[in-house]
């Protein structure tokens, strides 16, 4: 299982955060945007646009991503 | 000095904080929560944050700006939750023995706090709804990521 954090939209498209979602060996951050997409389809919208953080640091869709991770969704930052 | 908080901003202690004989310049700057945007009014803000990822992209942003100008002190602060109209949102605060370099250093951390770091505002308009803002909404450019980073007017 990952652990998953959602902020601002993303949290409250979703209704929860964290949550906890089935997480394969060698799953990527594609692989997380998929899953997300499938368990969540009301986060479509912000999916072309969501950001993922992998241990308090930006991710690309090719890092990979291990259970044991901090990982956090979230819609472009408007801080300020 | 970086700090994100709940509570109202004191910018003079936050001043005062980044003040030295070393420094000849001292320039702060004071986001605050704005009634008009364009023919729309807001009657609050309300600010979420990833603290822990903040406080780090905050830390990032100060190491990076002291490799560029030769700062003395920096002060920065963000305020979450729930925000007045006129109330302070963010202060950031920098010294250097020159103006030109307070205030090149001080655009710099604004405007990279803007597009890096992990906080959001969500809008309370006049009519009743509220919106997370999206800075993105109104271009075709990806969304912020470490080395590709939006630049905003």
């Amino acid at each position: 299982m990952l652990q998953v954090q959602f902020f601002a939209k993303a949290r409250e498209l979703v209704g929860a955060s964290p949550v906890e979602i089935p997480w394969p060996n060698g799953g990527t951050v594609s692989t997380l945007k998929a899953n997300l997409t499938q368990l969540y389809p009301q986060l479509q919208p912000l999916i072309p646009k969501l950001l993922i953080a992998v241990n308090n640091d930006y991710a690309n869709d090719d890092s990979p991503v291990q259970s044991s991770d901090e990982v956090a969704c979230f819609p472009p930052v408007s801080g300020g | 000095m970086i700090s994100l908080t709940h509570s109202p901003i004191d910018y003079h202690a936050l001043t005062e904080s980044v003040r030295s004989p070393q420094s000849g310049a001292v320039v702060l700057f004071l986001g605050t929560v704005r009634e008009m945007t364009g023919q729309r009014r807001t009657v609050a803000l309300n600010y979420e944050a990833y603290p822990t990822m903040a406080e780090r992209k905050l830390g990032e942003l100060e190491t990076a700006a002291r490799a560029r100008w030769p700062i003395d002190q920096v002060g920065i602060v963000h305020r979450l939750g729930h925000l007045e109209l006129g109330e302070i949102s963010v202060a950031v605060a920098v010294s250097c023995p020159h103006r030109k370099q307070a205030f090149e250093a001080g655009q710099f951390l604004i405007d990279e706090l803007k597009v890096s770091v992990p906080i959001w505002k969500q809008e309370n308009w006049d009519d009743g709804s509220t919106e997370w803002v999206d800075p993105t909404a109104d271009s075709s450019q990806p969304p912020p990521s470490p080395d590709n980073s939006p630049r905003h007017c």
